[in-house]
C-alpha cells in the first residue's frame, strides 16, 4: 500500500505488544509513538474518540482500535506470515479461543493478583480452572497456532511475560511451571521467537510499573497510570 | 456428536445472541434445524458442543460446533459467501464492523440487564449509561440506512435483536429510545421490515414477560 504506519502504544501494555508483534511478524516497518497513559496525547483521543486508548494504529490517516482489531487488520491487508487460518471453521476456533482469554483468563487472573480474602480465593479457583482448559488447547505443540504464532498467541501473549511478573509483585503464585508446565513451556517458545523478541518489554519496565502502585492498584482493581 | 451433514442451532428462544446467528442464516438462505434448549436442563448435546462455557447459540455444520454469536455470524459468512454478504470486503470498514460489534456485545446487554435488575440511584446510573449508548450508536448510523450502509450488515444483525428489549428498557427505567435516540427507532423499524428480522425476533412484549419472569425469580422488586 506504501502508506506509513504509526503504533500508538505503551511498552507496559500487553495490548499494545499485541499490535506490534503482529506488524513485526509481518516484517512491517512502523513507527512507535509512546503514549503517556496519565497524560494522553490529542492525536490519540483524536483517532480514538469513544474509548481514548491505546493501541491504536495508524496507517495512512485511517485510524485502527482495538488490539484484536488491529492484528486481524494487519493480517488482512498484509501478506506474509499468516496470523489467522485460512478456513472458515479454523478461524471461528481461534477467534473462539482469543475471546476466552479475553473474556476469561485475563481477568480472572487480574482480579487474583488484586483481591484478597474470600473473593481472590473465588477468583484464584476460576482462574485456575480457565488456564487448566486454555493449555489443554495446546495439545502439545509449540505455539497455540501450530508450528508458528498465530491468533491465540498473540492474545495470550500476557501469559509469557506479564502475569509473571505481576503475580511476583503482590505474591501470588497461580502460574508455575509445576501446576502449569505446557503453559510455562509455551511462555518460553513465544519469549523466544524472532518477531517477539524484538517488541518484548524489560521485565524491570513492567515491574517499574506495578511495584509502586501496587496500593492503589488494589484498591482501584484496575491500572492507574499516575 | 455423529459428523451428520447438516445445519443445527442450538438456542434459546428470547436470546438476541442466538437471534444473531437465526438472522444470519435466514440472510443467507440456508436450511437448518433449529433446537430449543432448556437453559436449566441443558442437553447432553450442548454440554458436548460447547462444554467451555455451556451457553447457546451454538452452531453445529456438519457435526463441529462453533460458539459464540459474532463468531456464528461471521463463520455463517465466510460459509455461505455466495449470498448476503454481511462483513464489508474493504479491510478498513470490515475493522469498523468489527469495533462496533463488539461495542453493542460489551455495552448493550450489562446495561440493559441492570435497567431491570436494579433500583433506585443504580438504576439511574444504568439508564444514563444506556441513553450514551444508544447516542454512540446514533452517531455511527447517522443518516444510513443501515449501519452496514445500503446493505443490512454484521453490525446491524449484532444490534438488531436487542431493539425487541427496548420495549422493557424503555418501561423498567422509565424512557423513551425513540426520545433519545429517533434515528435508532427508525433504524429498528426499517430492519423489521426484513423478513430474516421479522421471522426471528420476539414479541417486545413476550420479552417483557420473560423479563418480569426474571425479576421474580432474581427477588427483584
Amino acid at each position: 500500500m506504501g502508506e506509513t504506519l504509526k503504533l500508538f502504544g505503551w511498552k507496559v501494555s500487553p495490548y499494545s505488544h499485541r499490535a506490534e508483534v503482529a506488524l513485526r511478524l509481518k516484517g512491517l516497518k512502523y513507527e512507535f509513538i509512546h503514549e503517556d497513559l496519565a497524560n494522553k496525547s490529542d492525536m490519540l483521543i483524536r483517532y480514538n474518540p469513544i474509548l481514548k486508548k491505546i493501541p491504536v494504529l495508524l496507517h495512512g490517516d485511517t485510524p485502527i482500535v482495538e488490539s484484536q482489531v488491529i492484528v486481524e487488520y494487519i493480517d488482512e491487508v498484509f501478506d506474509g506470515h499468516p496470523i489467522l487460518p485460512k478456513d472458515p471453521y479454523e478461524r471461528a476456533e481461534a477467534r473462539f479461543w482469543a475471546r476466552f482469554i479475553d473474556e476469561k483468563v485475563r481477568p480472572q487472573v487480574w482480579m487474583s493478583c488484586w483481591t484478597d480474602g474470600e473473593t481472590q480465593k473465588s477468583f484464584i479457583a476460576q482462574a485456575k480452572e480457565s488456564l487448566a482448559i486454555l493449555q489443554g488447547r495446546l495439545e502439545g505443540k509449540k505455539f497455540f497456532g501450530g508450528d508458528s504464532i498465530g491468533l491465540i498467541d498473540i492474545m495470550a501473549c500476557s501469559l509469557a511475560l506479564w502475569f509473571g511478573v505481576m503475580q511476583e509483585v503482590v505474591g501470588l503464585n497461580l502460574l508455575n511451571e509445576d501446576d502449569y508446565p505446557e503453559l510455562c513451556r509455551w511462555g518460553e517458545e513465544y519469549r523466544n521467537a524472532e518477531a517477539v523478541k524484538e517488541c518484548l518489554p524489560e521485565r524491570e519496565l513492567i515491574v517499574g510499573f506495578f511495584a509502586p502502585r501496587k496500593d492503589r492498584i488494589f484498591a482501584k482493581k484496575a491500572p492507574v497510570y499516575d | 456428536m455423529a459428523s451428520e451433514k447438516g445445519v443445527m442451532l442450538l438456542d434459546f428462544w428470547v436470546s438476541p445472541f442466538g437471534q444473531r446467528a437465526r438472522i444470519a442464516l435466514a440472510e443467507k438462505g440456508v436450511q437448518y434445524e433449529y433446537k430449543e434448549e432448556n437453559l436449566t436442563e441443558k442437553s447432553e448435546l450442548l454440554l458436548k458442543a460447547n462444554p467451555v462455557h455451556k451457553k447457546i447459540p451454538v452452531l453445529i455444520h456438519d457435526g463441529k460446533p462453533v460458539c459464540e454469536s459474532l463468531i456464528i455470524v461471521e463463520y455463517i459468512d465466510e460459509v455461505w459467501s455466495d449470498k448476503a454478504t454481511l462483513m464489508p470486503s474493504a479491510p478498513y470498514q470490515r475493522a469498523q464492523a468489527r469495533f462496533w460489534a463488539d461495542f453493542i456485545d460489551k455495552k448493550v446487554y450489562d446495561c440493559g440487564s441492570r435497567l431491570w435488575k436494579l433500583k433506585g440511584e443504580e438504576q439511574q446510573t444504568a439508564k444514563k449509561e444506556m441513553i450514551d449508548i444508544l447516542q454512540l450508536l446514533e452517531a455511527q448510523l447517522g443518516d444510513k440506512k443501515y449501519f452496514g450502509g445500503d446493505s443490512f450488515g454484521f453490525v446491524d444483525v449484532a444490534f438488531v435483536p436487542f431493539t425487541s428489549w427496548f420495549y422493557s428498557y424503555e418501561t423498567c427505567a422509565n424512557f423513551s429510545v425513540e426520545g433519545v435516540a429517533p434515528k435508532i427507532a427508525q433504524w429498528a423499524k426499517r430492519c423489521m421490515e426484513r423478513e430474516s428480522v421479522a421471522k426471528t425476533l420476539s414479541d417486545p412484549k413476550k420479552v417483557y414477560e420473560f423479563v418480569c419472569f426474571l425479576k421474580k425469580k432474581f427477588g427483584v422488586e
